[in-house]
């Protein structure tokens, strides 16, 4: 029988992105689906009661929740070609900590870029800087975060790649002059097709945020 | 491998610290046990988790992991003549890691909630409920889980009793410390069946520290970190 792969998604999701990613790498065929945000699918609710959130892989029926576990889960599964997690313990424990990282400190504060004013905006951008010096620090001069193969901590960071236009639109500032290493790494990772291809246009990213911001009367 | 190759930074009242310990114990791993003195950050520390200076952190051959659930898997994946912590089936595997997530994430910041945040009886009251809300979904999930066993890893103890069960010392203490019942055999019979088999396991019962030894403890620190309470 073959498997049977559906992805509950919102394209500007940079955690949708993580899941697309990994799919990608395996060469994994699935049925996307676009959620409306504000009018969430039965499906939805039903694959996901506790958190109500996209992304859902849904494999073979069963539902795989959170983008961190399901790229685990991903990589568990079809583990025959691109492997995602190191094979020596030690490497792992190191890629699910800088994933765990990005999960932590970075979305938070990256929409306090967008969302807020003056001093709070400030304040975000500063902390946002910090955060992604800690993220170049640990890269390092490696071509990837896990070394020489694209992995786990470069699929839970990349996706707010295509953000980085908007917070700096947004936010007045360069990212690029703060970490250039960091947009290296991100223009090398952009030069997969798995990534390429599962990232959102800067520009509609861009629009999405200036229609929030619209929405909650910032603007 | 010699004692001295494993080391874990922590405490004997944080449920993190004790995740780690219990894994080790269920490997059978001899390790040091370096603790941390309250409100103080070693030079040790400082060094092996400069990130965020937080115990536990394993120090195996003189590298450092940090993060109770990424320390217990690191375990899990090392010491593999032990019993296995984490299911074998790739979606079992993404079960007990979806509820230690949520555990985490959700559950027990709640329970912090009603100690910490909570003033009047009306927030009180919310916080309780988010608690016990929580402790209704793991008690849904159990049966999904168990596998007919004693444990939601099945017959021995797993990755997921272990997330849970740390915190049931300091359920304990919450409960007695705000006159609450948060684990309720009324309302969530398989969790409470499953902590009394939990506390008694071999791996946890010398690591689990005594309700009233962490109710002292508890107070000293809520008096050490809290503003005194109005008149």
């Amino acid at each position: 029988m073959a498997d049977e792969v559906i992805l509950l998604d919102f394209w500007p999701s940079m955690f949708g992105m993580r899941v697309r990613i990994a799919l990608a790498e395996k060469g994994i065929e699935y049925q996307y689906r676009e959620e409306d945000l504000m009018n969430k699918s039965p499906l939805l609710l039903k694959m996901n009661p506790v958190h109500k959130k996209i992304p859902v892989l849904i494999h073979n029926g069963k539902p795989v929740c959170e983008s961190l576990i399901a790229v685990e889960y991903i990589d568990e599964v079809w583990k025959d070609k691109a492997q995602i997690l190191p094979s020596d313990p030690y490497q792992r424990a190191q890629a699910r900590f800088w994933a765990d990282y990005v999960d932590k400190k970075v979305n938070a504060v990256a929409r306090n870029v967008w969302a807020t004013k003056g001093e709070e905006q400030e304040a975000a951008k500063k902390e946002f800087i910090e955060i992604l010096k800690v993220l170049e620090g640990e890269l390092g001069d490696k071509p990837y975060f896990g070394g020489e193969t694209f992995g786990l901590t470069d699929i839970s960071l990349i996706g707010y790649y295509c953000w980085f236009y908007a917070y700096e639109t947004f936010g007045i500032f360069s990212i690029e002059s703060e970490c250039p290493k960091l947009i290296a790494w991100a223009k090398r990772c952009m030069e997969k097709e798995s990534v390429s291809k599962s990232l959102a246009d800067p520009h509609k990213v861009y629009d999405f945020v200036l229609g929030m911001k619209k929405r909650h009367g910032q603007e | 491998m010699s004692t001295s190759d494993v080391k874990l930074l922590g405490g004997w009242p944080s449920p993190f610290v004790m995740r780690a310990r219990i894994a080790l114990n269920i490997k059978s791993v001899d390790y040091e046990f370096l603790q941390e003195k309250v409100g103080e950050k070693s030079e040790l520390l400082l060094k092996s988790n400069p990130v965020y200076k937080k115990i536990p952190v394993l120090i195996h051959a003189d590298k450092p992991i940090c993060e109770s659930l990424i320390i217990v898997q690191y375990i899990d994946e090392v010491w593999t003549s032990g019993p296995s912590i984490l299911p074998s089936d790739p979606y079992d595997r993404a079960i007990a890691r979806f509820w230690a997530a949520y555990i985490d994430d959700k559950w027990f910041p709640s329970v912090r909630g009603i100690a910490l945040i909570a003033e009047g009886d009306e927030e009180k009251k919310e916080a309780v409920q988010e608690v016990a809300t929580g402790l209704e979904l793991l008690e849904d999930a159990f049966p999904k889980c168990n596998k007919g066993g004693n444990f939601f890893g099945g017959e021995r103890i797993g990755y997921l009793d272990i997330a849970l069960g740390c915190f049931l010392a300091w359920l304990r203490v919450t409960e007695k410390l705000n006159n609450v019942k948060l684990l309720d055999e009324a309302k969530t019979p398989n969790l409470c069946k499953w902590a009394e088999s939990f506390c008694s396991d071999a791996a946890v019962k010398d690591v689990m520290p005594e309700t009233d030894k962490l109710l002292g403890f508890a107070k000293v620190l809520m008096a050490r970190f809290k503003a005194p309470p109005a008149n």
